[in-house]
C-alpha cells in the first residue's frame, strides 16, 4: 500500500528526512512515532503529494507520489495537525462540500454527509457554524470530513493533539474501528500509549531516521522481555547497585535516582533475577523491595531516542 | 459509530485513470463548489462585509463635506472623487481576500484541498468571485449614496456598461493580487499588513486631487501609476472628461495586472517546496 525507498529531504541545511525507508501493507495500520522535528509530518507531507522529496522515491497504493499525483490523490485522504475545516461554515456544509468536490453529486453529498452526521454523533451541531465548535467536535468533523469520499487510505497527522481525555479516547474508537473495516492507517504521534493502542506497527523516527521499527511487542521485546525493578533505602545505594550491575548483566540498567530504584532489563527468566540478585548480595547490597514488569513504549523510546525523563540518569550496560 | 461501506482495501484508483488531467464538467463543478463557499462565507462575515461597504461611503462624505471645499479642481468636488472612492471601494473588498487567502493557508484548509483530485486554483476562483461580487455590491451602495448627496453623472446605457466592464478587470485583477500576496506571506495578521499598502496608493493618483497639484517627484508616479489610467477612464465615462489613451493603457495595464496575479497565485498555491 505504501513502499517508501530512501526517502531523503532538506530544507536548506535543514536535513528533515535522511535516507527513510518503510513499508504500509494493506489494511493495517502504522504509526509514526517521534517527537517534535523527527520528520513525521514532511513524511505525511511528501506521501500526501504535497511536498516534493530531494532524493528516493515512494509510492503509494502502486501509484508514484511524484509521477502520478493525481492517482495518488484519488486513493488518500489527509487529515492535516490542524482541524482543517472551513470555521465559517456549519458542520453540514462542510460535509456536502467535501461530498461534491469528491463527485457524489448534489444529493448523493447530502446523504453521505448525513451518514456521516449519524455516525459520528454530530446531530446536534451540525447546523452551527464551526467557529462555536469545541476542539474534540471540530476534530470529530475534520475526520468526519476525510471519511466522505470512501479511499483506502487515510492520513492522520497527530490526530488527538490538544484533545482532552474523553475526546481523544472516542477518536480513538472511531480510528481503531475504520482500521478494523479495512482501511489502511498511516498516523504520527508524539505519544506511545496513541501508537501503542491505535497501530499495527511502529516506525519510530529520530532525526528524520527510522530509528526503529516493529509491532509494539517487538519493539517492548527490545527494551528486554522482562523489567527488574530493585529499590533501595537512599539514591547513592541505588546509584552504586546500578554501577555494579551496570558492568556485570547484560540487559540494560536505568537508575531512577528520585525513587532510589534500577531497572534492569532480563529475558524474564528466574535465573535471571536470581544472577542479579546474587550480585547484590556479593557487592553487600540490601534491596528494599523488587517487582518485575513488562517494559513500556516509554522505555523503548528513551532507549532509543537517548531522552530520559528529568530525573532519570542512564547507564547501559 | 457505524460509517458504512468504508474504504474496503480493494478500492484503488483505476490504473491509468487520469485524475490529475480533470475534465471540463469536473473543473467547472469544482469552480461552482468553492465559489458557493467564499459567497456563504462573505455572507456570514457581516462585520466584513459592513467594512466594506460603510468605509468607501465614510470616506465619500469625509472628502465631499470636509475635504471637498478645500480643494479646487475646476468642477464640483462631488463630481470629481466618486470614480476615486468606487475604486478605493474596491481596493477595500479585495483586501480582506489576502486575509481570507491566507487563513486557508494556515488553517491546513489548502493542504487538505491540495491532496484531493480535484482543480485546485477553484478555491482560489471562489474567494476572488465572492470579493468581486462583494466589491460590486459595495459599489451599487457608493453609487446610490452619491447620487443621494448630488452626484450628477452623465453616462448612458453603454457608458455604464462599459465601467462596468473596467471595474470588474479592476476587481478581478486586484482580488488576484491579494489572493497572490495571501498565499505568499504565510500568515493572516502579515496578510493583513500587506494589503493596507495597497489602499494607499489610491490616494497618490489623480483619484481625489489631480496630480498636477502634488509636488514633482509625487506627480510622476501618480501620473504613471496603473490607477490613474483606470480612474481617468471611469472618470471620462460617467463625467465626459477627456479620456484619450487612458482606456487602452488601464486596459493592458489591468490585464497584465490580472495575467501575473492569476498565474502566480496559481503556481503559489501548488507550490512544492515548503
Amino acid at each position: 500500500m505504501i513502499d517508501v525507498r530512501a526517502l531523503s529531504k532538506a530544507y536548506g541545511a535543514n536535513v528533515v528526512l535522511d535516507n527513510v525507508s518503510l513499508q504500509v501493507l494493506s489494511g493495517t495500520s502504522y504509526a509514526l512515532l517521534g517527537q517534535n522535528g523527527a520528520g513525521k509530518t514532511t513524511l505525511i507531507r511528501i506521501l500526501s503529494t504535497l511536498v516534493t522529496a530531494d532524493a528516493g522515491s515512494a509510492s503509494v497504493n502502486g501509484s508514484d507520489v511524484a509521477a502520478d499525483s493525481g492517482a495518488v490523490r484519488a486513493s488518500i485522504s489527509l487529515t492535516g495537525q490542524h482541524a482543517a475545516v472551513d470555521e465559517m461554515l456549519t458542520g453540514r456544509e462542510n460535509l456536502v462540500m467535501m461530498g461534491r468536490l469528491r463527485r457524489l453529486g448534489v444529493r448523493g453529498a447530502r446523504r453521505r454527509a448525513d451518514e456521516l452526521i449519524g455516525a459520528f454523533d454530530l446531530a446536534e451541531f451540525a447546523g452551527r457554524t464551526v467557529k462555536g465548535y469545541s476542539g474534540g467536535m471540530r476534530r470529530r468533523l475534520d475526520l468526519a470530513v476525510s471519511l466522505v469520499a470512501e479511499v483506502p487510505l487515510l492520513f492522520l497527522d497527530e490526530p488527538t493533539t490538544g484533545l482532552d481525555p474523553v475526546s481523544r479516547n472516542q477518536l480513538w474508537n472511531e480510528v481503531r474501528e475504520l482500521g478494523a473495516r479495512g482501511t489502511t492507517i498511516l498516523l504520527t504521534t508524539q505519544m506511545l500509549d496513541e501508537a501503542d493502542r491505535l497501530a499495527d506497527r511502529i516506525g519510530i523516527l529520530h532525526d528524520g531516521a527510522v530509528a526503529a521499527e516493529g509491532t509494539p511487542d517487538e519493539l517492548k521485546e527490545r527494551a528486554g522481555g522482562e523489567l527488574l525493578d530493585v529499590t533501595f533505602d537512599s539514591a547513592q545505594t541505588a546509584s552504586a547497585a546500578a554501577d555494579l550491575l551496570g558492568s556485570a548483566v547484560r540487559g540494560t540498567v536505568t537508575l531512577t535516582a528520585s525513587s532510589a530504584t534500577v531497572s534492569i532489563g532480563t529475558d524474564g527468566t528466574a535465573n535471571a533475577v536470581k544472577d542479579v540478585l546474587d550480585r547484590l548480595a556479593l557487592g553487600g547490597f540490601a534491596a528494599r523491595s523488587l517487582s518485575t514488569a513488562r517494559p513500556t513504549l516509554d522505555d523503548v523510546f528513551a532507549d532509543l531516542t537517548g531522552t530520559t525523563n528529568t530525573n532519570n540518569k542512564e547507564q547501559a550496560a | 459509530m457505524t460509517v458504512t461501506a468504508s474504504a474496503p482495501s480493494t478500492a484503488t484508483a483505476p490504473p491509468g485513470h487520469p485524475s490529475s488531467s480533470l475534465g471540463l464538467a469536473e473543473v467547472l463543478s469544482d469552480v461552482r463548489v468553492m465559489v458557493g463557499r467564499s459567497l456563504r462565507r462573505s455572507s456570514r462575515d457581516g462585520e466584513a462585509l459592513v467594512m466594506a461597504v460603510m468605509l468607501p461611503v465614510a470616506l465619500m462624505l469625509l472628502f465631499v463635506y470636509v475635504f471637498g471645499g478645500a480643494i479646487e479642481v475646476g468642477t464640483d468636488y462631488i463630481n470629481y472623487v466618486v470614480p476615486g472612492i468606487i475604486l478605493l471601494c474596491a481596493g477595500f473588498g479585495a483586501a480582506s481576500t489576502a486575509t481570507y487567502v491566507a487563513n486557508d493557508a494556515v488553517t491546513g484548509v489548502v493542504d487538505r484541498f491540495r491532496s484531493m483530485p480535484i482543480f485546485g486554483s477553484a478555491c482560489l476562483i471562489g474567494h476572488v468571485v465572492a470579493s468581486v461580487v462583494r466589491n460590486l455590491l459595495a459599489t451599487v451602495v457608493v453609487i446610490g449614496v452619491a447620487l443621494l448627496i448630488g452626484w450628477r453623472p452623465s453616462a448612458g446605457p453603454v457608458e455604464w456598461l462599459l465601467t462596468l466592464v473596467f471595474l470588474v478587470l479592476f476587481m478581478t485583477a486586484v482580488s488576484f493580487l491579494s489572493a497572490a500576496l495571501g498565499l505568499l506571506v504565510g500568515s493572516v495578521e502579515a496578510a493583513n499588513s500587506v494589503t493596507f499598502v495597497m489602499l494607499f496608493l489610491p490616494y497618490v493618483s489623480s483619484a481625489f486631487v489631480p496630480p498636477d497639484t502634488m509636488p514633482a517627484a509625487l506627480r510622476g508616479f501618480a501620473e504613471h501609476q496603473p490607477i490613474t489610467p483606470m480612474i481617468e477612464t471611469l472618470r471620462g465615462l460617467l463625467m465626459g472628461s477627456v479620456i484619450g489613451s487612458s482606456w487602452w493603457i488601464a486596459a493592458v495595464e489591468w490585464a497584465a495586472v490580472l495575467a501575473v496575479s492569476a498565474v502566480g497565485a496559481g503556481l503559489l498555491f501548488r507550490r512544492k517546496t515548503r
